[in-house]
């Protein structure tokens, strides 16, 4: 079994508000799917304010990895503990206003279609009962990705780089403690990826622990010259700390 | 009471904003609507069948169960000595309050419906009838018998038991019939609806995976369906229960429609207050059924 114990680099100001407990922690946690164990014996504990990537061929099971952390699935063996919380046996509104601390980037980035983007963007804080608030915070945040033109337009209309940016705002709207991201620079091009990652390294340095899944070796690259990043790699369902070559 | 009254408000006034979160779903909201509307306007029609029920069981039980016939069949030089010999015994018997013999007018309207107004009745050996009426708690029917056996010989008391139990009997079964239709009603509204609902959940599942992902609530999921379904059902139900209404004041006769059972179907006086029930019951019914079907659905797809 591998474990990694991914905690901030030295001189990193840590964030969150419960300073010294792990945001996320993940006990011999194995999971099957299929018939088939895509991994088992998987320990991994994030601290607030770190910055880790993911990396692994396709199919090793970063997305279930990162599903395990945000509690959309429960592991088959093992333990995924959110803020010290065990997510196997809790209640599904607790396991909801734990969401409600992590911003999730999905893959494919997921909205509600009928909708334009400014309510996309704005529906962590409409589920919470504070939409009053979205006013204060939508002009400043999609002007922060870049989207203000946007936010009357329905995600259909958008490109693949500002869905991913619609989706990151949708991610910080509720100031979470934790962002995870999977493969966010999947559909875009090195640019957008770029602005992306900007987006990504200012919140960590905000404080937010910072969890993101790639294949994009460059990205990981870029990162490492700007903020001190852990890099983990989902191999033989195992995972391992990859070394200095990243 | 008063909590119950704003949280149903409340509720109808709903969320705007979580409201929308839900896409507007074609099919499903048509066959609620139409559903709620069917079940209403047959509702309408469950409830006067039920109502006009209950009225002819009653009218037959109150009425008739105050009032017998003596019947006398005598050769017609003994008819009047012992049609006298009748009204005596009645007058002296306990739980009688007036006896009168039938004038050979009316007799004859009586038998006009089956055989015409120019029935020569002065030439046929027509019985006698003398109509009693009851007070307090009736006579005693076995002992008037007896009296009436040893002194008038051609009389037959008929104190309406034997045909109007039975009547009444199946006036009641049919109110009866008429409550399980509405029950059935109800609850082939609920399972309808329950369809129904679950299908909009089903198509929205990409729907409810987002709203998972930013941290709804399986409350607030199912609040935004289950409002939606309820006010479909009410205003269903209030157009089929008004469209009844209209039918059923339209039938010919109505409530006040006089004795036949057919031309009595429909509503009187208070009997219209009841048709009030029928949209927020459905709407109940839609809201339990919807919320059901919103839980197990969510259930199912942690």
């Amino acid at each position: 079994m591998q474990r990694c114990n991914c905690n901030p680099g030295p001189g990193r100001a840590e964030g969150g508000r419960n300073r010294g407990q792990q945001v996320i922690e993940l006990r011999d946690v194995a999971y099957s799917y299929g018939g088939g164990e895509l991994f088992s014996g998987l320990s991994l504990s994030l601290a607030p304010g770190s910055f880790h990537f993911l990396t692994g061929p396709s199919g090793a099971g970063k997305t279930t990895l990162l599903k395990l952390c945000y509690g959309d699935l429960v592991p088959t063996s093992g333990e995924v503990a959110l803020w010290d919380e065990a997510t196997t046996g809790m209640a599904r509104d607790a396991l909801a206003l734990n969401r409600r601390r992590i911003g999730v980037v999905h893959q494919d980035c997921q909205f509600l279609d009928h909708l334009p983007l400014r309510d996309n963007v704005a529906l962590p804080l409409t589920v919470a009962g504070r939409h009053h608030e979205a006013e204060a915070y939508l002009p400043d945040l999609l002007g922060w990705v870049g989207l203000t033109r946007h936010a009357n337009r329905r995600p259909p209309e958008l490109s693949g780089g500002e869905r991913q940016r619609a989706a990151l705002a949708r991610a910080v709207i509720m100031s979470p403690e934790v962002i995870i991201a999977d493969e966010p620079t999947g559909n875009i091009d090195w640019e957008m990826s770029q602005r992306l990652l900007a987006l990504l390294v200012e919140l960590n340095r905000m404080g937010k622990a910072v969890l993101v899944a790639t294949h994009d070796m460059n990205l990981i690259r870029a990162a490492k010259a700007q903020v001190a990043v852990r890099t983990l790699r989902l191999k033989d369902r195992q995972l391992l700390a990859a070394g200095a070559e990243l | 009471m008063k909590r119950a009254f704003w949280t149903a408000l409340s509720f109808l006034a709903g969320d705007v904003q979580a409201d929308r979160s839900v896409p507007p779903t074609g099919f499903t909201a048509r066959l609620t609507l139409f559903t709620a509307a069917a079940m209403a306007l047959l509702a309408v029609f469950a409830l006067s069948l039920s109502l006009a029920s209950a009225r002819l069981a009653a009218r037959w039980s109150d009425d008739l169960a105050q009032s017998s016939t003596l019947r006398i069949s005598a050769p017609a030089e003994q008819m009047a000595a012992q049609t006298a010999a009748a009204l005596e015994v009645l007058r002296t018997t306990p739980g009688i309050a007036s006896a009168r013999a039938l004038t050979q007018e009316e007799e004859q309207a009586l038998l006009t419906p089956w055989f015409g107004p120019d029935l020569p009745l002065g030439a046929l050996p027509i019985p006698q009838l003398i109509e009693i009426n009851e007070q307090g708690g009736g006579y005693d029917a076995t002992g008037l018998r007896a009296r009436l056996q040893a002194e008038v010989p051609g009389a037959v008391l008929d104190d309406h038991t034997r045909w109007r139990e039975p009547l009444v009997a199946a006036a009641g079964k049919l109110r009866g019939l008429g409550a399980l239709a509405i029950m059935l009603i109800g609850a082939s509204t609920a399972a309808m609806i329950t369809l129904a609902a679950q299908s909009a959940l089903s198509a929205n599942a990409q729907v409810i995976r987002v709203l998972r992902l930013v941290g709804a609530r399986d409350s607030y999921i199912a609040r935004a369906f289950v409002r939606r379904f309820t006010l479909r059902a009410l205003s269903g139900a209030a157009v089929g229960t008004l469209l009844g209404a209209v039918l059923v004041a339209l039938l010919p006769g109505g409530a006040q429609g006089g004795d036949s059972f057919l031309t009595g179907i429909g509503f009187s006086g208070g009997d219209w207050l009841w048709l009030v029930l029928i949209p927020p019951l459905t709407a109940a019914v839609a809201f339990a059924a919807t919320r059901g079907a919103a839980r197990r659905m969510l259930e199912r797809q942690s």
